[in-house]
């Protein structure tokens, strides 16, 4: 056990210090999350003036915006390891004690902590354009810990994904394929209340709206904790049920290679 | 003991059958060579005791723990080296070491000092600390090599190691891992399409073909087993073929002949005896010569016996094949 937390770590080093020495990706993924964020705050303000709203339209868009982040930011997670498999790497490690659990769960910190920097630097951005929650400051880590949560499910699926298709273009094929309904079935940009029916049933089932709420919900004036807990437990099995699948995954993959 | 034990190993991909009941041991402490042409399932058997693939049938075992029921105890006892890169070249040489080693759980201080050693040993010192992605091909192929030793494993594997060296910086290769090999209890599990290197590096070998083993044996004893050199004949015309076959089957001496188009190949104990009466005879029975040499043994006849055809017919051309020795005489 303490090998493969070990082994987790010498893992996460690993793909962190590649982060690092190809900042450019880096800035890639920092500028994405802040062009959603004004973008929509300024080209739809006057949506946050419709009933359902409450404050202005940005501070109700800034935690969907968060919880977008993370996913959009693990959906490409799977790309490292298709380029590790195209260079040999992954069979390299794979032909080494190293556990399968402790490939994924690296490739799940290292998500995490992109969107823990992701989500403050939108935190932070939305403040400087004025946004003040009216909750305690306890919202801000709750939101950021719920955007983990769904980084490490998405990180998860697109891992298993990598695996099992092996190639990028399928790979990134899937993830928009799956990006697009999730963003615009869920109340990211939209109160629920404001949704057609059919919409706010489908969010119910929507990951990525589980996130949304529940950080509305903790940066709210007096947040109901209890739904914030249930999203984050939902979350949670999900993230850990498709963490197992993508341990699973390299199974097929060592019957067919 | 046997520290490798393969039996009836087989694997198919979709409807191609890679392996075909292929089985062999492998001594402990030796250099063991899988020989064939590209195709013919080396880098599959390979992948099966790296545990990386799964057989569909037969069982395998390595360092005593079988592949299947207790993968992470051979992966804990093997180095591999695969026919491609597996180095990390966002990573520098010394990272790519020491990141091997540790995810073995060898402690951080032992595996700088290991890699230091091996930097050393492969003469990489120099470029350690820049990223393996701006090393020369030559560069990257060693330190491959060298990460699949740091870890002081009982057994690796090298698949095809030096295909796309130049002959020097192959023999320097070889040279390091052999000196780093000997006297360490190691075994390597080699395999190749050059059948020199094969001749000259493996203590044992086995000839694949087709997904089966064809021969198995010591170099020189598989060499041997031929019963001695050949009388090569190259004849003007393959029409002549069959008439110079019957003419050299009759010379006392003469073990076998195989023909090839206008080639002809007559092993004998004596070939230097042999050849001067083949070529009265031939002359007498009127079949016009392009040329006659005298070919020492190689492993190319053996493989030529065994898998039926000759090797570059099978393969790519591979240019570090044993060629064929010997002195033509003029027809």
């Amino acid at each position: 056990m303490t090998l493969a937390l070990t082994q987790t770590g010498l893992l996460t080093a690993r793909s962190l210090r590649t982060l690092g020495r190809q900042p450019v990706y880096l800035a890639f993924s920092l500028v994405q999350p802040l062009l959603w964020l004004l973008l929509f705050g300024h080209v739809f303000t006057a949506i946050g003036r419709l009933p359902g709203f409450g404050g202005s339209y940005l501070e109700f868009l800034t935690p969907g915006i968060v919880a977008m982040t993370a996913m959009l930011t693990a959906n490409w997670a799977g790309t490292t390891f298709v380029q590790d498999i195209d260079r040999g790497v992954m069979d390299r490690t794979l032909s080494s004690p190293t556990r399968r659990g402790a490939i994924v769960a690296a490739s799940i910190a290292h998500q995490g902590i992109s969107v823990v920097i992701l989500g403050a630097l939108v935190f932070g951005v939305a403040g400087l354009a004025g946004v003040r929650f009216p909750g305690s400051w306890v919202g801000v880590p709750v939101t950021l810990g719920l955007a983990v949560l769904l980084a490490a499910a998405f990180t998860a699926l697109s891992d298993a994904l990598a695996v099992l298709v092996r190639s990028q273009e399928a790979l990134i094929g899937l993830s928009q394929f799956l990006a697009l309904p999730l963003s615009f079935l869920s109340s990211v940009l939209m109160a629920p209340g404001l949704m057609p029916s059919w919409v706010a049933s489908a969010a119910r089932w929507n990951p990525l709206d589980w996130a949304a709420t529940g950080s509305r919900e903790a940066l709210s004036a007096s947040p109901d904790w209890g739904l914030v807990t249930r999203d984050a437990v939902q979350l949670a099995v999900l993230a850990l049920v498709l963490a197992v699948g993508a341990v699973g995954a390299f199974r097929a993959y060592q019957r067919s290679s | 003991m046997p520290v490798i034990e393969a039996s009836g190993l087989t694997k198919s991909y979709r409807r191609v059958r890679a392996l075909d009941g292929v089985s062999f041991d492998v001594a402990s402490g030796t250099v063991f060579a899988l020989l064939g042409p590209n195709g013919a399932g080396k880098s599959t058997t390979v992948r099966i005791l790296s545990t990386l693939s799964r057989p569909d049938g037969g069982t395998a075992s390595v360092a005593g723990f079988d592949v299947l029921r207790q993968p992470a105890a051979v992966r804990a006892a093997i180095g591999y080296v695969a026919q491609r890169p597996g180095f990390d070249p966002m990573a520098t040489g010394r990272e790519n070491l020491v990141l091997t080693a540790r995810l073995r759980g060898v402690s951080r201080r032992d595996a700088g000092r290991r890699a230091t050693e091996l930097l050393d040993a492969f003469d990489l010192s120099g470029h350690a600390d820049r990223l393996a992605r701006t090393w020369s091909g030559g560069m990257q192929r060693k330190l491959d090599v060298a990460m699949g030793l740091v870890h002081e494993p009982r057994v690796l594997y090298l698949d095809e190691p030096t295909t796309g060296l130049d002959p020097e910086a192959r023999t320097q290769l070889w040279a390091t891992v052999l000196r780093l090999v000997r006297g360490s209890g190691l075994t390597v599990v080699l395999t190749t399409h050059y059948l020199e290197e094969a001749d000259q590096m493996a203590d044992r070998l086995v000839i694949v073909d087709s997904g089966r083993v064809v021969a198995a044996g010591e170099p020189a004893a598989l060499k041997a087993d031929l019963g001695g050199d050949t009388v090569q004949v190259d004849l003007r015309s393959a029409d002549d073929g069959v008439r110079a076959e019957r003419v050299l089957e009759s010379l006392p001496g003469v073990v076998h002949v195989r023909r090839d188009d206008a080639r002809l190949r007559a092993r004998a104990r004596d070939a230097a005896g042999v050849l001067p009466r083949a070529l009265d005879e031939l002359r007498r029975a009127d079949v016009p010569l392009l040329g006659a040499a005298i070919a020492r043994a190689s492993l190319d006849d053996v493989y030529l016996r065994y898998a039926g055809r000759a090797f570059q017919a099978s393969g790519d051309p591979s240019p570090g094949r044993t060629m064929a020795s010997g002195a033509g005489v003029p027809a």
